[in-house]
């Protein structure tokens, strides 16, 4: 589903974030992206959301090559990605349910199985009761979980989360994780980034380790099945 | 295909909404594009009414050949036959100056005027129709008239009328340029509220672009705003226009009746207002077009 092969990139001013890298995700695994921050764990998801571009090597997702990949042809792409961000990136100006039908939106959903879809993804997540409130009103933990549902209302075959547990207490990020492994279990490709080994230890799977933008090699006891 | 043109109501009904929620705003830069548009509006109305005027009289170019003092019947035939003999002329016409008189009275301005004179001021009129209708052609035929030495005075009808025609055309291209220029400046308003419209949605548009929003779907709903302002806008203007019109056809009514003419401005008619719609929809959709390709691919999700 993801495979990097010697893929450098560096950023103009000189910063190499990644150097060499090469691995692959299968279909439907889930894998865990570690390092300290700085490492070149946002980057490297960056490049998986064409958000940024490889400076040599490449990167394969889903088929496309993202070194090479139309401007025009970014948009499917993306939208067979579910994105969870860390400062969850909601919008403001409209309400929980508004907020997770904005992927459905663009994607050219008839209004009713939208609304059908929406709610079916706040159900996931225990916002269902929240569909009216603005995101602003919710806790940290709930809007992580609103924009979760925003990332996977439309059933996306890949989700990437960025530090998705990085600002929340333990209680709150094993709601997540438990969450996040249900979508695992339906078949989901998975890869998360994270420094916080107390989830790495409670949810075992796969893990990637990047130090100063290099991957270290994955030791064997690490390596887990879900 | 049904659902795109669900999309489309949506964007359109989201547009309206958000027009809506800045009321004071809206409806000032909706003033401004009104008001620039009505002038020119405005002005090829008065230009289309004045033409018109113009136009029922130039219908039949003639010269007019007065002749002072009594002349007999057999002088004025003579006189006659040798007109209707020239190479020149295609028709003539003879008006006695009694039945210039009467005319006259008919004409109710003039009649009371008329009734206080001792005697009747007219003189007998040939009114003579040229074959060929060109203004150089008309002046050398009134030059040669004025040379016999039997006609007092030979006056060129459709004079005032080809001056007034030079001048509408002046009027007209100055219309132009006006309209020009304020198409021009709808446009740059366009695209300065679309500017800022960007910059203030700048999150929902990063927001967009990453959960797979193709360029058209953002370009969408800033394209439906500048058309819908536009359309606004000439609306305003149209309705400026009309009661402009309105209020000055209930003074002009007053002084036409004194000059005895049924000189109006004509309101906008409908393929007219049609067209300005059309227009000041187009320039609105055109400035969000512009505004939207210029800043639009500056955003890109970091």
């Amino acid at each position: 589903m993801i495979r990097f092969s010697q893929v450098c990139k560096r950023y103009p001013g000189g910063h190499e974030a990644l150097q060499d890298v090469s691995f692959e995700v299968a279909k439907g695994e889930m894998v865990y992206l570690t390092g300290h921050s700085g490492a070149g764990k946002s980057t490297l998801l960056k490049l998986i959301a064409a958000i940024e571009r490889p400076t040599s090597g490449s990167v394969l997702v889903d088929g496309h090559n993202i070194r090479a990949i139309k401007r025009e042809a970014i948009p499917a792409l993306r939208r067979n990605i579910g994105l969870v961000f860390q400062d969850h990136k909601l919008l403001f100006d409209r309400n929980a349910f508004d907020n997770v039908l904005l992927p459905l939106q663009i994607a050219g959903f008839d209004h009713r199985e939208a609304a059908r879809r929406v709610r079916a993804a706040l159900d996931k997540v225990g916002l269902l009761q929240s569909e009216k409130a603005n995101p602003i009103a919710l806790s940290g933990g709930e809007q992580q979980r609103l924009c979760i549902a925003r990332a996977i209302v439309n059933r996306p075959d890949i989700l990437l989360a960025d530090e998705p547990t990085g600002n929340l207490d333990a209680e709150y990020s094993s709601e997540i994780m438990n969450i996040f492994k249900s979508f695992h279990q339906a078949g989901t490709t998975l890869l998360i980034s994270t420094h916080d080994q107390h989830t790495l230890q409670e949810f075992p799977a796969r893990i990637l380790r990047l130090k100063q933008g290099r991957l270290q090699e994955t030791s064997a006891h690490e390596e887990r099945p879900c | 295909m049904l659902t795109r043109m669900f999309e489309h109501l949506r964007v359109m009904r989201a547009t309206l909404r958000h027009l809506l929620s800045t009321p004071g705003s809206s409806l000032l830069n909706l003033l401004i594009i009104g008001i620039a548009l009505s002038l020119p509006v405005g002005a090829y109305v008065l230009l289309k009414s004045v033409q018109q005027l113009a136009g029922r009289m130039v219908e039949t170019p003639q010269i007019s050949v007065f002749l002072e003092g009594d002349r007999s019947d057999g002088q004025l035939h003579e006189l006659q036959s040798r007109l209707e003999r020239h190479a020149g002329i295609a028709r003539v016409e003879f008006v006695p100056r009694d039945a210039a008189l009467k005319q006259l009275q008919g004409n109710s301005g003039i009649a009371d005027m008329i009734a206080d004179l001792p005697q009747n001021p007219l003189p007998d009129t040939f009114i003579v129709h040229p074959k060929a209708t060109d203004s150089s052609t008309m002046e050398s035929l009134r030059k040669e008239l004025q040379s016999w030495k039997q006609f007092d005075h030979v006056q060129l009808d459709s004079d005032w009328v080809r001056k007034l025609e030079a001048l509408l055309g002046l009027g007209r291209l100055a219309t132009a340029i006006l309209a020009a220029l304020l198409s021009l400046a709808l446009v740059a308003i366009t695209f300065n509220t679309i500017r800022l419209q960007i910059l203030t949605r700048r999150e929902e548009i990063e927001v967009s672009k990453l959960i797979g929003a193709s360029d058209s779907f953002i370009r969408r709903p800033f394209l439906y705003f500048g058309l819908m302002q536009g359309l606004a806008g000439g609306l305003i203007a149209w309705l400026l226009v009309s009661a402009s019109l309105w209020l000055l056809n209930g003074s002009l009514q007053e002084l036409t009746r004194l000059y005895a003419s049924d000189f109006r401005l004509h309101a906008l008619s409908l393929p007219d207002s049609l067209a300005l719609l059309a227009f000041s929809a187009y320039l609105g959709w055109l400035g969000a077009w512009f505004s939207v390709s210029q800043h639009l691919w500056r955003i890109e999700p970091r």
